[in-house]
């Protein structure tokens, strides 16, 4: 396994008020990579839909602990946020753009499709009854020629 | 987080300012939706200008009021919408409810 050149985890309760604060870390982070507004702005949207669907869905009826990683090799940097909550039983359906357990709650089912448009690749493990990790790898600095 | 509220002839424009989430959406959703219960207006427009941060939550605060003012026969339109909180919009086909974009 390769060595990363820079790394971070933080662990935090599952309450919204946090969601703020996960997406700001991993923000700060990457600043050393002086990524552009764009790239921060979406790596921190992906960050925050990844941490929400712990807080709204893996512990839904309780507070549990969130675990946030970031690594960074290169200019790559890749996002782990690990819950041991409910576990998702159909990680493809879950998937689906649209497709919410909570519209009753506002809920656009756009969790995932945000996290994919937004990152380069997204991964998703998960066994019901025991957690989810989603890990979010993005590639920084890929600035246009014509500047 | 707050929601600066006017109205004028039936039209109501809510400006967002800060960052909206699941966190903050839930006491935007709240305000927007008592002053449409109290004044009753025929087009609500959601002015984005003050908005620094916005994931999926807002797309979903958004659907809840385009439903709501639908149900009242009312319009919403969207305005000032920053180029990257367009981006997660046009995820769920929103954008069209873009000003100028009818």
């Amino acid at each position: 396994m390769k060595k990363p050149d820079n790394a971070m985890k933080i662990i935090f309760l599952s309450l919204s008020e946090n969601e703020r604060f996960a997406r700001s870390a991993v923000g700060g982070f990457i600043a050393s990579k002086d990524p552009r507004i764009d790239e921060l702005g979406d790596l921190k949207t992906a960050v925050s839909e990844a941490v929400t669907n712990c807080i709204v869905h893996a512990y839904r009826d309780c507070i549990g602990t969130i675990e946030l990683s970031a690594r960074l090799y290169g200019d790559e940097v890749v996002v782990k946020v690990r819950d041991t909550g409910c576990g998702i039983e159909d990680v493809k359906k879950a998937m689906e753009p649209l497709y919410t357990t909570l519209p009753d709650e506002e809920r656009s089912g756009l969790g995932f499709s945000v996290m994919e448009s937004f990152c380069d690749s997204v991964s998703v493990k998960s066994r019901p009854g025991s957690g989810t990790t989603v890990t979010l790898t993005k590639k920084l600095g890929k600035r246009s020629l014509l500047k | 987080m707050p929601v600066y509220i006017t109205e004028s002839g039936g039209k109501m424009t809510a400006r967002l300012t800060g960052e909206i989430d699941h966190h903050t959406s839930r006491w935007l959703r709240m305000d927007i939706d008592t002053a449409i219960n109290d004044s009753s207006p025929k087009e609500l427009r959601l002015d984005f200008s003050g908005v620094s941060f916005m994931d999926s939550s807002g797309v979903g605060l958004v659907m809840g009021r385009y439903k709501n003012m639908c149900e009242r026969g009312g319009k919403l339109e969207l305005v000032n919408m920053p180029e990257y909180i367009q981006k997660v919009m046009s995820l769920a086909g929103m954008d069209r409810l873009l000003d100028g974009k009818r």
